[in-house]
């Protein structure tokens, strides 16, 4: 309580350097082959959704298991807008947000009856319902498996108002007043939504608020016996998380307008709690670290095939060559969850604190002059930012 | 507080070293990207090679058919560059091919899992197309997943090659300019199978449809449905099934009350062979309902699922789209190189896909260009033979191959391990061809705007 010492950044000048390195990561991606349109479009999406995830789980410690269902909410609202009123991508990301603000206020009602392992598991329960109806009871607004698509015969109202409603030979794309939102300026889009999620979020953690949920985290029985009724607060929290997670959706949509039931079961549930957990809960930029890592892993480790390993491995004479490309096959290829897998536990059991934490023993590593403190060791289960 | 003052240092840590790639860089690069003019997406004019994407499932339910699939495409390969024996390159008329690669640039690829679903398969084929510079991306073993990523295919500019997939839609109502389908559809096993139903299990039957929830079960059950109510059978009730459901036990069960004497299974892959085992041994073979034996029917058959249903596939009737056991040169010519390769005879999927590539390749040839809309104007109304179907055309106004269906029976007493299905019934193209305007649906443009 006693700290006088000011960070050396403040807010400002952490938002303008979040902002440059996601601006920029066209540049300092090219090297490791993550330069290209769709992949940094799932940075920028993903990471949204994680930094959502985080302002539940990484300020009130409740787990929730359930946050893909608000990710395909999302999406369907985004794309039956891209149906029904217009291309526009704005109206789209509205209508994903305030969908999935709905469904998080719903589910979050009841779920936050409970705590702990019960609030997850209610959690997942509500999310595994949400894909099943999606899947196969709600076939005529979801599709089903085969996805929600675009058709050239679609209303498009709003449109089909100000244009002579002739929509050209192919299918539209989805545009933000005329700039198309595929490739690279849908990339610069979910950056700048990126960016601005990020500040809402250091916002959050910074506010009385956010002080209020850090609280709830660390003792909420004795929060309630000061006289305080916590729920609002997680409900809030909750809301705000859905929203985030709805954004994300409807940005999926908008890059790629389809929508499929795939994208509310338990298992895209289960990879933000790894992605928010690999990168460091608690943390502003732990999670958009794990999304970004789980994704450079499931697109471009997922891509490696024997072809690409012996080229790689070319410099080492034949022989070896044959007995390295099978053993490291294993591990990239079709096996890309094997890497990820053997990843995550060398965090979880060597670095709590996920990558952020790696990174913070790192620096106090050189600060201290190759001495490390052990005051980093313990720093691993602070609620902190 | 001092929480605040560890956090602080954190921050910055991280964000330095975040920032140090960003900040150092200069921006106006950013701009510069993609300027270069080209006169189409990926032109491998400069590159010396001509590459193609390989996106098959190599996880969940069609995981078999998908590395089947893999095989095949990477013989194609070596039989386009002239290594190996060369296989149906020497069967294949009318044929520009010389195994000297195509248009004299070697061909390479790159491969991706689709994990049988839309979403991923969509990323993946965006990954060949924005990062590796495919021009051609084939397979897929769902149609739900042809389906996504025929129409990301015509968005951006880049032929499709389906693989395995029979769903109508894909030809039909889902039709693109730029997605072509060698494989046979929905329709055309009824059509062909209804004859043989009819011969076998007589005109008075009442039949229980268990179907994959998705566009490829719906368009089965329909066009299975037309035929065999066409004959006078009955449909007692048809049954939606998720996709990878494991256990059809609890859809399995009503069938037995249901008055029903045939079942029809509209699964496929590891769902089919979950599906029939189960109705095997839950009995149903053995019943005898309305005076008359229970039968079962898989409409779509492989020789790989035959394979993992083991037993339970024995008399069983189904169609299939070429099977190794066909004596005509191509198919000889095929099954001779894949085994040679991989020790083990090819599968109908990846006897469709080893064609499809060879297709593809033949088309550049004969337009002498890669321009894509010159290669879909070659295959449009291509007729060709040789490739193990005999005669076989490539209509122009929906992109669907029509050649002859093979029904088949699960054997009885196969000589091999992998001779498994034996073939009934050659039903010639004249019999399952169709009007293309009866799915509806549109082609779209040649030309695609980048």
């Amino acid at each position: 309580m006693t700290n006088t010492k000011k960070p050396l950044l403040n807010d400002t000048f952490v938002v303008i350097i979040f902002a440059a390195a996601i601006l920029a990561m066209p540049i300092w991606l090219d090297p490791i082959g993550g330069n290209y349109p769709d992949l940094l479009q799932k940075f920028a999406i993903y990471g949204i959704f994680a930094i959502g995830f985080n302002i539940l789980f990484g300020l009130t410690g409740y787990l929730s298991f359930g946050h893909a269902a608000f990710l395909g909410v999302g999406s369907y609202a985004a794309v039956w807008s891209f149906k029904l009123l217009t291309m526009n991508v704005l109206p789209a990301v509205i209508f994903g947000v305030v969908f999935a603000g709905i469904l998080a206020a719903i589910i979050g009602f009841l779920s936050l009856r409970r705590t702990g392992i019960y609030f997850s598991i209610l959690t997942l329960a509500f999310a595994q319902m949400s894909y099943n109806l999606a899947y196969s009871v709600l076939t005529p607004i979801t599709n089903g498996e085969t996805g929600l698509q675009l058709a050239r015969s679609d209303p498009r109202i709003l449109d089909s108002l100000f244009s002579d409603g002739s929509v050209g030979a192919g299918l539209p794309s989805t545009d933000l007043f005329g700039e198309t939102m595929s490739g690279y300026p849908g990339f610069y889009f979910c950056a700048v939504l990126l960016i601005i999620c990020f500040y809402i979020s250091m916002r959050i953690f910074r506010s009385p608020f956010g002080l209020m949920l850090k609280g709830i985290k660390s003792n909420q029985n004795r929060m309630r016996y000061t006289g305080l009724n916590t729920r609002p607060y997680m409900l809030t929290a909750f809301i705000i998380s859905g929203m985030y997670a709805g954004l994300a959706g409807s940005l999926l949509a908008v890059t790629d307008p389809l929508a499929g039931a795939e994208r509310m079961q338990w298992t895209a549930s289960g990879e933000v709690v790894l992605m928010t957990i690999l990168g460091g809960a608690g943390t502003l930029v732990g999670p958009m670290l794990g999304a970004g890592l789980i994704k450079y892993f499931e697109n471009i480790f997922s891509s490696f095939d024997d072809n690409v390993l012996t080229q790689a491995f070319s410099f080492l004479p034949d022989s070896v060559v044959d007995f390295v490309v099978p053993v490291v096959g294993l591990f990239v290829g079709s096996g890309w969850h094997l890497t990820l897998g053997l990843l995550f536990m060398i965090i979880v059991i060597f670095l709590p604190g996920g990558l952020v934490e790696g990174f913070r023993r790192i620096f106090n590593y050189f600060r201290s002059g190759g001495k490390t403190k052990p005051q980093s060791v313990e720093a691993h289960n602070q609620a902190g930012e | 507080m001092s929480d605040i003052k560890k956090s602080g240092v954190s921050r910055r840590g991280l964000l330095k070293a975040g920032a140090v790639g960003g900040l150092v860089a200069a921006t106006p690069s950013i701009f510069v990207k993609n300027a270069w003019a080209e006169e189409f997406r990926n032109n491998p004019e400069n590159s010396g090679e001509l590459k193609l994407g390989f996106n098959v499932p190599q996880s969940g339910p069609y995981a078999d058919e998908g590395a089947d699939e893999l095989r095949a495409y990477m013989l194609a390969v070596k039989h386009l560059n002239g290594e190996g024996d060369g296989g149906m390159l020497n069967t294949f008329k009318p044929s520009m091919l010389s195994g000297n690669g195509v248009l004299g640039k070697k061909v390479t690829y790159s491969t991706g899992d689709t994990q049988t679903k839309s979403d991923a398969a969509r990323a993946s084929a965006k990954r060949m197309i924005e990062k590796d510079g495919v021009l051609m991306i084939t397979g897929g073993s769902s149609s739900g997943v042809a389906v996504a990523v025929q129409s990301l295919c015509q968005e951006q500019g880049i032929i499709f090659m389906a693989g395995l997939t029979h769903s109508n839609d894909t030809t039909g109502k889902d039709k693109r300019r730029y997605g072509f389908r060698h494989f046979f559809n929905a329709y055309m096993s009824g059509a062909a199978l209804a004859p043989v139903l009819n011969k076998e299990y007589g005109s008075e039957r009442r039949a229980y449809h268990l179907t994959a929830d998705y566009t490829w079960g719906w368009t089965q059950e329909e066009s299975i449905k037309n035929s065999t109510e066409a004959l006078g059978w009955e449909t007692v009730n048809a049954v939606k099934t998720p996709v990878g459901a494991g256990d059809f036990s609890q859809y399995i069960t009503p069938v037995l009350n249901s008055g029903a004497d045939v079942l029809i299974l509209n699964h496929y892959g590891k769902d089919m062979i979950n599906s029939l085992s189960q109705a095997v041994q839950f009995g149903l073979r053995d019943k005898q309902v309305n005076g008359k034996n229970f039968e079962i029917v898989v409409p779509l058959f492989s020789r790989l699922m035959a394979q993992g249903a083991g037993d339970a596939i024995k008399g069983i009737l189904g169609t299939t789209n070429w099977n190794w056991s066909l004596q005509d040169d191509g198919s000889k010519a095929f099954v001779q190189s894949f085994g040679a390769e991989y020790g083990a005879p090819p599968s109908m999927a990846a006897h469709t896909c080893y064609v499809q590539t060879l297709l593809y390749a033949n088309a550049c040839e004969m337009a002498g260009t890669f321009y894509p809309p010159e290669v879909i104007k070659q295959l449009e109304g291509f007729n060709f033979d040789g490739m193990g179907n005999g005669p076989t055309l490539y209509r122009a106004e929906d992109h669907q191959c029509f050649k002859d269906v093979l029904v088949v029976r699960g054997n009885e007493n196969p000589s091999s391990q992998f001779d498994l299905l034996k073939v009934v019934d050659v039903t010639p193209r004249s019999q399952v061809e169709y009007d293309w305007t009866i799915f509806g649906g549109e082609l779209g443009p040649y030309e695609v705007k980048m």
